[in-house]
């Protein structure tokens, strides 16, 4: 039995990380205790850096990077809203590192519970992004993390995302892998990149101008579509290994589904529980959660959502002055497409709200109401709405 | 010498900038075993526009302000591999008393094995003379502007960043003047001999910052220190300042100013307050 900042922990033992460097924030600071122990214990030998602000944790994850170190931390939320300006600069220079999120509100007002706010508000950092649905996930995510991100066709960072205390402070079964297994799977970190190498001198970070500046963007660009291929790769090749299948999206009940959620992380088990309970009554309602979000799969949820009815995209998240952040991606791929799906937005569960079967209730009958007359495009679930309108100037 | 730079020439500095000299010569005594990280600045800017380089020794630029973390995670990468070599920071006066303190704090305080040098002239030379944390009393820049509402300029005196460090019981901390080269020497050598966290405060002109003649560097920055404005010492371990240069007979800050237009505004009264400070100061030091 684990938390999810244990999974995260172990899978970074599991990796044989030579640094991590940390800053604590709840909820994700069980990793580096964890980590701290396993290296007092003599279980992991590892470089400890206790740094003094997440910013320099990540700024630190980036030297060691570049010294060819295999490099782990883990943050969340303000954390990771303070790494911010870094965080371009670890994809830019394409390195590797794999960071835990436990997924976390941002201020104000201050929250320390649940939603996707911080890793969304990051999207366009230019990491791998991935999205646990639980501890199991969690650790077997990081550690393919690390295979997908060293490739040398990637070479960008990767997050693995674990919801704030759902997942992060929960205990759960979690198969955890054998040493050898592992070392065999994932394999001693070889650098494909250039190091700072003192009998091999290079320059890097260097000033780049508008002559050169677009080239560089464009093989981000190109990096992020390798990814793509090697996630696939990745995914098959550990469920060969471990028996676990993993794929960018899952759906499940989907053949005959009229109404499909999309979920992304912990609430996917209650949606999927609530799908269940509601097809018993004949009710055809599908699931897909979406587990890879950059890069993010255009294609799997055109083909998945082809032909269906209605789109209810469960978003913990929300971009001021559009809407969900998942629900725009999603309404973006459908684009072209013939015969598209009404895409409607559900805004749930931020900062740590229940999402529970009641939810999912006023989810499903927003849903079907839209198979046959026009709906909101965007809907707040379980908010106190007459509250705030009474004091907000409308 | 000159085929042992580790730093080469037809980069994009001004005329009559120090900071180049500084650094050839810092890498000289280095060596070839040696990682610099470079925060934001001219130093970064002007040296390695893609796809050309000055440096001869591996180099990154992360950041304005994180150059101490980023090396702080060189130096732990370099302990797991059991690598030597030396890890230096350059960064200007703004990179290091104002947005790179935090930063350089926290590597000191954790004790990295680093050598630190704040390339010091005196504001944001960078983006174009704007003050920061390390700009003196009574100095114009572009945002302490001089006018009838306010005829000193900047009206804080200089952050004493190298006390602050010395004050985290640093293993060596010193203040240097290349126009006082073998102090400067002396200095460099062992700081490179020292284990653990290490810091140089390093004067340089700035002749389009400081609005002076490009030609001369080096004679301004002899006279901030045989004025007394820029006094040099070191310490070991947060002990006692050893000042290693004491002016037989100190020269009037003025003739520092005269040099200096960004100085030209201050009336007597404001020099004289400035001269009584920069006294008060080495009395405080007297041996």
């Amino acid at each position: 039995m684990l938390r999810g900042n244990e999974s995260v922990a172990y899978a970074f033992k599991l990796a044989r990380i030579d640094v991590f460097p940390m800053f604590p924030i709840t909820p994700s600071t069980l990793v580096p205790e964890r980590i701290s122990k396993f290296i007092a214990d003599g279980e992991l030998d590892a470089e400890f850096i206790p740094l003094e602000s997440e910013h320099s944790a990540i700024s630190a994850a980036i030297g060691a990077s570049l010294k060819g170190a295999r490099v782990g931390t883990a943050t969340a939320s303000q954390g990771l809203a303070l790494m911010h300006e870094i965080l371009f600069i670890a994809s830019g220079m394409r390195l590797p590192i794999v960071m835990g999120i436990g997924n976390r509100a941002l201020s104000a007002p201050i929250n320390i519970w649940c939603d996707h706010q911080d890793t969304m508000a990051e999207r366009d950092a230019g990491w791998l992004q991935f999205y646990a649905e639980s501890n199991q996930e969690g650790l077997d995510l990081i550690l393919m993390a690390f295979k997908i991100s060293e490739d040398k066709r990637v070479l960008l960072p990767s997050m693995v995302g674990l919801d704030a205390f759902v997942l992060t402070h929960t205990m759960e079964p979690v198969d955890v892998p054998e040493q050898e297994e592992i070392d065999e799977f994932i394999g001693k970190k070889k650098p494909e990149y250039l190091t700072l190498d003192a009998n091999n001198p290079a320059t890097f970070g260097a000033f780049g101008s508008p002559s050169h500046y677009m080239e560089f963007k464009y093989a981000q660009y190109l990096a992020m579509k390798n990814a793509s291929v090697v996630i696939d790769e990745v995914f098959s090749e550990f469920t060969s290994k471990f028996g676990r299948k993993y794929s960018k999206i899952n759906e499940e009940m989907m053949d005959d589904a009229d109404i499909v959620f999309i979920t992304l992380g912990s609430c996917t088990g209650t949606a999927r529980e609530f799908i269940k309970m509601k097809r018993k009554e004949g009710k055809k309602i599908g699931l897909l959660k979406i587990t890879v979000f950059r890069p993010f799969p255009k294609e799997e949820i055109r083909k998945a959502l082809k032909g269906k009815k209605v789109v209810a995209v469960i978003d913990r998240n929300i971009s001021f002055g559009f809407g969900g952040a998942v629900y725009g991606e999603v309404a973006a791929a459908m684009n072209g497409m013939d015969e598209s799906p009404k895409i409607v937005d559900f805004i749930v569960g931020l900062g740590g709200r229940d999402i529970t079967f009641n939810t999912f209730e006023e989810v499903l009958s927003i849903a079907e109401k839209a198979m046959n007359e026009e709906v909101d495009e965007i809907n707040w679930i379980d908010v106190d709405k007459e509250a705030v309108e009474k004091e907000e100037i409308i | 010498m000159k085929d042992e730079w580790l730093f080469a020439p037809g980069h994009g500095m001004c005329a009559g900038c120090v900071v180049p000299a500084l650094v050839k010569h810092i890498l000289a005594i280095a060596g070839k075993n040696t990682f610099v990280v470079n925060s934001t600045g001219c130093l970064e800017v002007a040296t390695t526009e893609y796809p050309r380089t000055s440096w001869k020794v591996p180099w990154v630029h992360v950041a304005f302000e994180n150059s101490a973390a980023v090396a702080s995670g060189i130096e732990a990468a370099m302990k797991k591999f059991g690598e030597e070599g030396n890890i230096i920071c350059f960064a200007g006066d703004g990179g290091t008393a104002d947005i790179g303190m935090q930063a350089l704090s926290g590597m000191v305080e954790r004790g990295h094995d680093v050598l630190y040098v704040m390339y010091d002239n005196e504001a944001y030379m960078n983006t174009g003379i704007q003050r920061s944390g390390a700009t003196p009393y009574g100095a114009w820049t572009t945002t302490s502007e001089v006018g009838k509402a306010n005829p000193i300029g900047n009206l804080r005196p200089k952050k004493p960043v190298a006390d602050i460090i010395a004050a985290h019981k640093a293993a060596y901390v010193a203040t240097v003047n290349l126009a006082f080269f073998q102090d400067f020497k002396k200095k460099v050598e062992k700081a490179m001999k020292v284990k653990g966290p290490r810091f140089l405060h390093a004067i340089v002109t700035c002749p389009t910052g400081w609005r002076a003649d490009p030609s001369k560097g080096i004679e301004i920055m002899r006279l901030a220190t045989e004025t007394g404005i820029f006094p040099l010492w070191e310490n070991e371990n947060g002990g006692k300042k050893r000042i290693t240069y004491r002016p037989k007979k100190f020269k009037p800050v003025k003739e520092y100013f005269k040099l200096q237009s960004r100085f030209r505004h201050l009336s007597d009264d404001i020099i004289e307050k400035i001269q009584e400070d920069v006294d008060r100061w080495w009395k405080e030091h007297s041996e």
